[in-house]
């Protein structure tokens, strides 16, 4: 029994980084109705440029605060220079632009960084406490408590700030927000801002789980976070949550417990996702969109 | 004369390929109710959205004096408000957020607080409901939602569309008492497009009546109630 | 269609057959082999084309209706004997199946949700093909070389009379382009039939389809199943041109490079799709070309990719569209 308790603690911890990257993929989707394949792309570069100034001496929690400001901005340009001027495309063209946007970032990083393993600093102690029998790295709770903290933010900002209040209107009603001043083309870039950022601390915070990293280290980690967001509801994010959570634990248990699954887990777990889907096809929080005939 | 608060001189607009307006001359002063009345696909709805922005348009469009830009974000900033037919609500969000996005073009908090007290003393109900989601409103109730949205901006100008539309006559009294408080007490004015002319009369200072895309009669509402000529031919009674 | 416009399709037909008899006697051999890649591709992408042009769901799993079909032609001539060639009708039709047996569920899901139902399928085809090794060879795959049924070889040479050599690669070319050719002729006629107008009636307005009597089910489904049978003779091709299947080289990337394709050939276009086709295979090349430095050649491609879409977002086959119409509606009388 402690064991499982082990393994779901541990999938939260995990599913905490899931939750992260589908909050940001939910965050675009609502606002621009992009589901934005580069998104895990995006969260490498940002986790890259932090390794960049912790290699150039920079404190730990500086780097951490100046990466997220720097992502901000990066997701801020990417959607004024390149999404706005496809916004109005087909879906399949805007589809292939992320596409393009993920060979794009994947390929810069390998440039830059010539393709080596690299290792990111972990901030949290490598100790571990005893709960009642249950072992829990310091590590996890480190990661739990980071992305809830996140998380909070932007739940503060989005209901209870004025630009807050402002966004979701904007991805809500655009026409109607213009009619009382609000500048929906910003609010859609603001989105993307903040998606980087949720990107930048997913990256940030799994790329020490993992010993060392390299440019491709986060596209399991994007179809773990879109599978999330999708069994969640894309439009959804408290769905984002649970689903990265739900996500988290479940792989956790089924590699561990279910072992001819133990290499197929990602199969499986996508298997799971479509079953969930076939029942509720918006998801388990997505909004019913009411379609007869 | 003073320089009228709103003025268009040979508007004309388009959706697409097809022609709206053909140039509409229309101005508003201040403190005053106009309307515009006529037939459906006259280029009543056009006139206030090539107003507010959201319809492309050319010609000379005044307010203050100076030319009106070309964004809606834009124009509400500048103190026009536009209640849209459909009425713009934010289904999703609650009663008060809808309220807060009305006075997103504002930056004063206390007055802010004493215009939510006016909106509330006009319509009680708003106090009653307002953490309820606003989708799920009667028809009436999100139009006067819409208004006191309007309203709450503090704006110089009010462009309000078939305020009637799918109401009981009984509010739609309401709404434009309403309406004439806020142009008595606080001194705005309204551009009213309506289908319902002797309601509309009523509560008017002046009125425009377009067909096809031009302005086909103009005058004081009491002129035109007087008209039986105007009465039949362009507002059906 | 007016007697003219049909002149001007056959026309157009003959043309691009012409072109296609030609363009091997002024290529290399290598080249010969590239452009029957670049078939191979067309075939696939008229097949997606079917799919997202008619329902518009974007599928990100059809390189798993191309490895079923790849696989079924390994199996059935390594471990049946099989002449080649008759597999690939076979190896459609077993795609095509899957493609029913994944469309019907699928029907449920819209937009991303089925994006990621495909891309689902997508990722776990080459895990699930190396776990049931008994069947598929596992990660070694199968291997064609040594089967009796292959037709074209390695060695094969022809010599024409006028002295002009044809290839093992000229006659991969040419089997790839005439199966496309044929496909093409199938996906237009498709495209005008009555079939064609109810897709077409679905795709434009779903709720007046169903209301005019339009089964939207049947049809949906049935955009899935043609789309895979398409999918799944690109397939055999791929495993004749390559003598092996593994499942390597059915990885994500090809599902997705599928989609690049159809959006830089242009949905909804048909003869266009050639350039999408071309794009796959000549672009990451080109890109190779001007630098091999690590990751450059991606930054080149994403780079081109994303120009490409923001100046041309219905693709190549959106811009002849856009220049063309203006000339052709004047040859056109409007009635």
């Amino acid at each position: 029994m402690a064991d499982v308790l082990q393994q779901v603690v541990s999938g939260i911890a995990s599913g905490g980084v899931y939750a992260l990257l589908a909050l940001a993929l939910v965050l675009i989707y609502r606002s621009t109705g992009v589901v934005n394949f580069a998104q895990g792309e995006m969260a490498m570069f940002s986790t890259f440029i932090c390794w960049e100034l912790l290699d150039r001496g920079v404190p730990y929690w500086v780097a951490f605060f100046l990466t997220l400001a720097i992502s901000f901005v990066g997701g801020v340009l990417i959607e004024r220079l390149v999404i706005h001027v496809v916004s109005r495309a087909q879906a399949l063209t805007v589809v292939t632009v992320t596409i393009g946007l993920l060979i794009l970032l994947n390929g810069a990083a390998a440039w830059i960084w010539k393709g080596e393993q690299r290792t990111l600093e972990n901030p949290f102690p490598s100790r571990t406490f005893d709960v009642g029998g249950v072992v829990i790295a310091a590590q996890d709770i480190g990661i739990i408590a980071v992305s809830l903290a996140v998380v909070a933010v932007l739940w503060v900002f989005f209901q209870k700030t004025r630009v807050g209040l402002a966004a979701r209107a904007a991805a809500l009603n655009p026409e109607s927000s213009r009619l009382h001043g609000v500048r929906v083309s910003w609010m859609l870039a603001l989105g993307w801002g903040l998606a980087a950022v949720l990107g930048a601390v997913a990256g940030i915070l799994v790329a020490p789980t993992q010993g060392s990293f390299d440019q491709n280290f986060m596209l399991p980690i994007l179809i773990f976070a879109f599978a999330a967001a999708v069994l969640g509801g894309l439009d959804s994010p408290i769905g984002a949550v649970v689903g990265g959570v739900a996500v988290g634990i479940a792989l956790n248990l089924i590699g561990t417990y279910i072992d001819f699954f133990s290499d197929l887990r990602l199969p499986a777990a996508l298997l799971l996702i479509l079953l969930i889907l076939l029942l509720r096809p918006n998801g388990l929080f997505g909004r019913q969109i009411a379609r007869r005939v | 004369m003073p320089v009228p608060l709103l003025e268009l001189e040979g508007v004309e607009a388009r959706y697409g390929a097809i022609r709206a307006l053909h140039g509409i001359t229309i101005q508003v002063g201040e403190r005053e109710v106009v309307s515009v009345l006529g037939a459906n696909g006259a280029g009543k709805t056009t006139t206030l959205r090539a107003i507010s922005g959201t319809v492309r348009r050319s010609g000379g469009l005044r307010f203050d004096g100076k030319p009106l830009p070309r964004a809606p974000e834009a124009v509400a900033r500048l103190g026009i408000a536009h209640v849209p037919e459909g009425r713009g609500t934010f289904a999703e969000l609650t009663v008060d957020e809808n309220l807060q996005l009305g006075a997103f073009v504002r930056r004063d908090r206390t007055g802010y607080e004493r215009d939510y007290e006016e909106v509330l003393a006009q319509f009680p109900w708003i106090g009653e409901r307002r953490h309820q989601q606003a989708g799920t409103l009667s028809g009436g109730e999100q139009q006067m939602l819409a208004l006191a949205r309007a309203f709450i901006g503090r704006p110089r100008l009010i462009l309000v569309d078939e305020p009637s539309l799918g109401l009981a006559p009984l509010i739609v009294q309401q709404l434009f008492d309403v309406l004439r408080s806020w142009i008595d007490e606080h001194g705005m004015s309204a551009l009213v497009v309506e289908q319902n002319a002797n309601v509309a009369l009523e509560h008017s200072e002046r009125a425009y009546v377009l067909e096809v895309g031009r302005v086909a009669v103009e005058g004081s509402a009491d002129e035109l109630r007087g008209n039986e000529t105007v009465r039949k031919s362009y507002l059906g009674y | 269609m007016t007697a003219l416009r049909y002149a001007l399709r056959a026309a157009g037909l003959a043309l691009f057959v012409a072109v296609v008899v030609y363009v091997p006697f002024r290529i290399s051999d290598f080249r010969s082999s590239e452009f029957a890649l670049i078939g191979i591709y067309f075939i696939a992408i008229l097949g997606l084309n079917i799919l997202t042009g008619y329902t518009g769901a974007i599928s990100l799993g059809h390189g798993a209706f191309m490895a079923i079909g790849a696989y079924t032609t390994a199996i059935l001539v390594a471990d049946h004997g099989m002449r080649d060639l008759w597999t690939i009708a076979i190896a459609g039709l077993v795609a095509a199946a899957a493609g029913t047996a994944f469309g019907l569920p699928a029907l449920r899901l819209s937009g991303p949700y089925l994006a990621l139902a495909t891309f689902g399928i997508a990722v776990a085809t080459p895990i699930v093909i190396k776990k049931f090794d008994g069947f598929t060879g596992g990660s070694g795959g199968i291997n064609l070389f040594e089967a009796e049924g292959i037709t074209g070889l390695p060695e094969f040479v022809v010599t024409l009379p006028g002295g002009h050599q044809l290839s093992f690669n000229d006659w991969l070319y040419y089997l790839t382009w005439t199966i496309a050719l044929v496909l093409f002729v199938v996906a237009w006629g498709i495209h005008h039939s009555r079939l064609g107008r109810s897709l077409r009636a679905i795709r434009d307005n779903e709720l007046a389809a169903a209301a005019s009597g339009v089964w939207l089910a049947s049809h949906k489904t049935l955009a899935f199943t043609l789309s895979a049978f398409y999918a799944g003779v690109a397939g055999a091709l791929l495993a004749i041109s390559a003598f092996s299947v593994q499942p390597g080289a059915f990885p994500v990337e090809r599902s997705i490079a599928l989609v690049v394709g159809l959006a830089v050939g242009g949905l909804g276009s048909l003869a266009p799709l050639v350039a999408g086709a071309a794009f796959l295979v000549f672009l990451p090349q080109w890109a190779q070309d001007i630098s091999k430095a690590p990751g450059v050649p991606s930054v080149i491609y994403g780079v081109v990719l994303i120009l490409l879409m923001m100046v041309l977002p219905m693709g190549v086959g959106g811009l002849l569209r856009r220049i063309g119409s203006p000339l052709t509606s004047r040859l056109y009388r409007r009635s």
